[in-house]
């Protein structure tokens, strides 16, 4: 598969770099004792640190240490021992401090990496530079007021993981497996709720392009996008623009970009030449930090079984396709539901009807697993009645709307309802003498020639069984029948 | 090291001090005579020594993941020059 992009004067192939921000899960800001919580009134979780009041002072709240030694840990990546807090300067009305805690020089996680899945089951890992924590800013609305902002300090000071990766991606759908894998990382160490309609996870992507194999071209970045379809869109539109600037024969600016949701296009931020001009010092306030290979190695040990290793168990053990794997392992609730109903059962078969059926029918009812009607225990039950011939796959697909419907067992389902296969030979050769008998002249019909008729019998044995014959005895004795008189 | 009159210019914009331009030259002699006399250090042979962010020898301390702060609106709000909804009004910033 060729990433490359054809402009009008030959090839193209697009670099991507993606800073993704990722809110840190935890009950409290990071250098302030105010709640890190969603939807609360304007200004309700502001301390007199968030506000910068004067002679207030930052005390780093642990947790969000070491939920970003998690993350990093899931990310194959250096921990470093000793990190440096810095500030950023710039002045804008929803950062009081006229600066942002970051860390720039020494960050708390360096290298690492990330494996993509893309649709075709293939992989890629893509290089992760370092995580480092910083302060979120407050929120501006700038829509209630003609000539006013108003501001919300609830955000400012809330903990972010910066996740800077290496400009490894070459398509837009590469960009976007990543975040959707980042995002699954992140749920399963539950370092960061990933929802990126809320914000809590949202990217800037650097994009250039060049010709393949030749000097990287000058980027541009586009801020702030939240969610993986503006994330596309964005890159795609900035391929287009870039590719057609060079062709024309001008030249790209370095710049910062502004993605407008509504038109699906980009565009320059209004800015001053010297807006990035942030004079990073380590910050006074803050001593060097400290954490120690004990504490790393406990957190290492705690942590969950990770996608990855998921995903490549159930392809090793279970056999199961990529693709399958790969869908199943994305959630760590899927994945769950899925060891939970496949215990003990076919595992292949599983996985079929899960992809399948059941996420087709929570597509369909709006339901997420969270509150899904059927137990991962009555799935694998129903797996288990097809499995052993109780019931065909076709009436199986019966049972389990009913099961999505009610709640309720499939194999109560199966015996309220009378929907047991039959798959006594007796009865079924029963049913077939009577179909023969009632269609005589057909019956001629095919023993003259005319073979596409075995599919009518067919249809009429299962009709008469009420679907529940043996669809296999039947061909079988049909045949036998049929051909052998 | 030394600062020149648009480098001291630079300086109070980035830091939104608004300096006027006759001020301009004595502020960067000012500056000058401070970065001169902190040049001493140069003559310190630093080779091999690691750089230095804190003196003390103290690790960060650190706290708990524990909501102790928050719900002091009248607090935060106090000095607010303008203030509607809870929320701190500010001129129009809009990029």
């Amino acid at each position: 598969m060729s990433d490359l992009v054809t402009g009008r004067t030959g090839d193209w192939e697009v670099v991507i770099g993606l800073e993704v921000h990722a809110q840190v899960s935890s009950n409290a800001k990071l250098f302030s004792g105010a709640s890190a919580s969603f939807g609360s009134a304007p200004n309700e979780n502001v301390s007199l640190v968030d506000a910068a009041m004067p002679g207030m002072l930052p005390v780093i709240n642990r947790e969000c240490v070491y939920q970003a030694i998690r993350t990093g840990l899931g990310l194959k990546a250096q921990i470093n021992l000793t990190s440096v807090f810095d500030r950023k300067n710039y002045f804008y009305a929803d950062l009081p401090q006229g600066y942002q805690i970051s860390q720039f020089k020494d960050p708390i996680v360096g290298e690492g990496s990330l494996r993509i899945v893309m649709a075709d089951g293939s992989t890629r890992d893509i290089g992760i530079e370092r995580l480092h924590l910083e302060q979120d800013a407050g929120k501006s609305m700038h829509d209630q007021h003609p000539t006013k902002s108003y501001i919300d300090l609830n955000r400012t000071g809330v903990a972010l993981m910066e996740i800077v990766s290496r400009p490894d991606m070459r398509s837009a759908a590469e960009a976007a497996a990543y975040v959707r894998k980042l995002r699954s990382i992140l749920r399963y160490l539950g370092t960061c709720d990933g929802n990126m309609e809320e914000g809590s996870l949202r990217a800037d992507v650097n994009v250039s392009v060049r010709r393949p194999g030749g000097p990287l071209g000058t980027r541009t970045e586009t801020k702030n996008l939240n969610s993986l379809r503006f994330i596309q869109a964005a890159i795609d539109y900035e391929v287009a623009r870039q590719i057609e600037i060079i062709e024309d024969g001008g030249a790209i600016d370095q710049e910062t970009r502004l993605f407008d949701t509504a038109t699906g296009t980009t565009r320059t931020m209004r800015s001053k030449e010297d807006a990035h001009d942030y004079r990073y010092f380590p910050d006074p306030d803050l001593l060097p930090m400290i954490v120690t290979q004990d504490e790393v190695d406990a957190l290492a040990s705690a942590l969950p079984e990770l996608p990855d290793d998921i995903r490549d168990r159930l392809m090793g053990e279970y056999g199961l396709s990529a693709y399958d794997a790969s869908v199943i392992t994305e959630e760590r609730d899927t994945a769950r539901y899925y060891e939970a109903a496949s215990d003990g059962r076919d595992r292949k078969l599983v996985a079929n009807w899960m992809t399948v059926e059941l996420f087709g029918a929570l597509n369909k009812s709006g339901k997420s697993l969270e509150n899904c009607p059927i137990s991962p225990e009555k799935l694998g039950e129903l797996v288990g009645l097809i499995s052993d011939g109780t019931i065909s796959g076709r009436i199986a697909k019966d049972v389990f709307a009913d099961m999505f419907e009610t709640g309720k067992g499939a194999a109560a389902i199966v015996d309220e309802k009378g929907l047991k296969q039959v798959s006594d030979s007796g009865a079924i050769e029963a049913l077939i003498d009577q179909v023969l008998a009632a269609n005589q002249d057909k019956v001629d019909d095919y023993r003259g020639g005319k073979d596409k008729l075995f599919g009518f019998f067919v249809g009429q044995v299962m009709k008469e069984s009420g679907g529940q014959a043996n669809p296999g005895m039947v061909n079988q004795i049909l045949r036998s029948k049929l051909d052998g008189a | 090291m030394s600062v020149d009159k648009t480098t001291v210019a630079k300086i109070a914009r980035l830091a939104r001090i608004n300096v006027s331009d006759e001020r301009l030259e004595p502020l960067a002699a000012e500056l000058n005579g401070i970065l001169n006399w902190i040049a001493e250090l140069d003559e310190v042979n630093t080779d091999n020594v690691e750089p230095l962010a804190s003196v003390t020898g103290h690790a960060l301390p650190m706290r708990d993941d524990v909501v102790t702060d928050g719900n002091r609106l009248d607090d935060v709000l106090s000095n607010v020059p303008e203030g509607a909804s809870g929320f701190f009004v500010v001129p129009k910033v809009v990029e």
